[in-house]
């Protein structure tokens, strides 16, 4: 398993969302997740301007053997979807935390981050 | 939720080479409460590719064997399965039946081999109790004695050079590389047939737990893909091979499971169980099955409902097929289906076109 970048936080569910330098939030899956899951094949991703609450299902990550809910790690506006994943889905099995990202949020409420796990902590509760 | 998953693997079944598939590091399932390898290292897709283009080897030691002894065998199968015993009775072959209950529901599907004047079954691993009871149940009146050989491993050999691993392979038999398709030949308790799941060409064995770790550990060193039950599901549903539980199940007939092929009345005489409410099938009315492949993209998944110009239909059967590079299926459908229709996937309409259920032959588009 490789190494979990520190700036990520998850959601117990997999997901890990990044604040960028311009306030914007990346969110994508896990490496571990990705493993699971084995061979993505295809990703459904949300549309541009849609509103989505924290810890609802924003996008959809299909492997060979089974369909799976992506959930939002935070509140807010979808400003980009990650354009990569229509043609080359098996990018989340190969650089889940950097090229394989699903979508960007501009965040409602940067108050929710203290809602989500630390790499640390998220990794406790895969292990557990 | 996924972690959690991992965790009740426990004390479930385990075949002889579950300490192989652990050092393989092979992601291990539940399956019909036996431990089984799902995929392996280099993943579904990459083991897939492998069957095709070279040689996988399988362990479905899960699978339940049965061998008979004594009574009158024929007779025996002539009355449990619609296809007719009397096609390998006198051959060293296998034969492919489904059996049926008195109102036609299929109980399971099912391989049984024959060779040197012996018989040897193989059926499915969630059935397993349910055929023990009926075989033993309907053998009393024949005399047969069912043996459920718990103390047999299968391993499963399959692509376009199997058959050249298999003969190099340390202890391989000597005739199994004179077996035509569909044929068998037994040596001691090991049987070897020119059987398989997958649309390729290959061997199926059925071994004394002692010989199984042999077997497997030589067909590694011969170079076959170790093959989870992941790509197992791919390579069978390429070729349209139905799964039983999936395309077929109690609540349907043979007619509507494209298993007409199966049901076998050429001997007037011959009375089988399920055989009268076979004969009050409206073949013209009923639904089939047929294959489906995805314009769209996105995948199949069981459960999906179809629509077409006719009628309607749903899915049994869904995934993407790593050599079609598409979503493919077995569905039920309504008969007058025409050559495209309509898939409902999380409330978006979708065009599938409708096709043979064999997407493959002998592994090509």
């Amino acid at each position: 398993m490789s190494e979990i970048p520190g700036d990520l936080k998850f959601l117990s569910s997999h997901e890990w969302v990044r604040i960028e330098e311009d306030g914007s939030a990346t969110i994508g899956i896990s490496d571990h997740a990705q493993d699971l899951l084995g061979d993505i094949v295809f990703v459904e991703l949300p549309e541009i301007g849609k509103i989505i609450d924290a810890e609802s299902d924003a996008a959809i990550v299909e492997s060979v053997k089974a369909a799976s809910d992506v959930y939002a790690p935070l509140s807010g506006e979808v400003t980009e979807v990650n354009p990569l994943l229509e043609e080359q889905p098996e990018t989340v099995n190969s650089s889940p935390y950097t090229d394989g990202w699903f979508f960007k949020l501009a965040p409602a409420d940067l108050g929710e981050l203290d809602n989500l796990l630390s790499p640390e902590d998220y990794s406790d509760a895969c292990e557990d | 939720m996924l972690c959690s998953l991992l965790k009740l693997i426990a004390n479930m079944n385990k075949t002889i080479l579950h300490p192989q598939h652990i050092g393989l590091g092979a992601k291990m399932v539940n399956f019909a409460d036996w431990e089984m390898p799902i995929t392996y290292l280099t993943g579904l897709i990459e083991e897939h590719k492998a069957v095709r283009n070279s040689a996988g080897i399988f362990d479905v030691s899960h699978m339940a064997v049965f061998d008979f002894q004594g009574g009158d065998q024929v007779k025996f199968f002539e009355k449990i399965f619609a296809n007719d015993i009397k096609k390998i009775s006198s051959s060293n072959k296998a034969l492919y039946s489904v059996l049926l209950t008195q109102d036609g529901g299929i109980l399971d599907d099912l391989i049984i081999y024959h060779a040197d004047d012996r018989f040897r079954l193989v059926s499915n691993c969630s059935t397993r109790k349910q055929n023990s009871a009926w075989y033993k149940k309907h053998a009393l009146e024949f005399g047969v004695e069912v043996i459920e050989r718990s103390d047999m491993g299968i391993l499963a050999i399959q692509g376009p050079r199997a058959m050249e691993k298999i003969l190099n392979m340390k202890g391989m038999h000597s005739q199994v590389g004179s077996l035509k398709p569909f044929e068998c030949i037994f040596n001691g308790d090991a049987l070897y047939a020119r059987t398989g799941y997958t649309g390729e060409d290959g061997l199926e064995l059925v071994l004394p737990n002692d010989q199984i770790t042999g077997a497997w550990e030589s067909a590694l060193t011969e170079g076959c893909t170790p093959i989870g039950l992941g790509a197992r599901d791919t390579l069978r549903l390429e070729a349209g091979l139905n799964l039983y539980g999936n395309d077929m199940t109690l609540s349907n007939h043979p007619y509507e499971s494209n298993l007409a092929w199966t049901i076998d009345l050429n001997d007037e005489e011959r009375d089988f169980i399920g055989k009268e409410a076979m004969l009050k099938v409206n073949q013209t009315s009923c639904q089939k099955i047929t294959g489906v492949i995805l314009k769209d993209r996105g995948v199949l998944r069981p459960g999906y409902e179809i629509k077409h110009e006719n009628g309607h239909g749903v899915i049994l059967s869904g995934t993407y097929s790593p050599t079609l590079k598409a979503s493919i299926g077995l569905a039920r459908v309504d008969q007058g289906y025409g050559a495209s229709g309509e898939v409902t996937i999380r409330n978006k309409q979708l065009k599938l076109n409708f096709l043979s259920p064999r997407f493959l032959r002998q592994g090509k588009i």
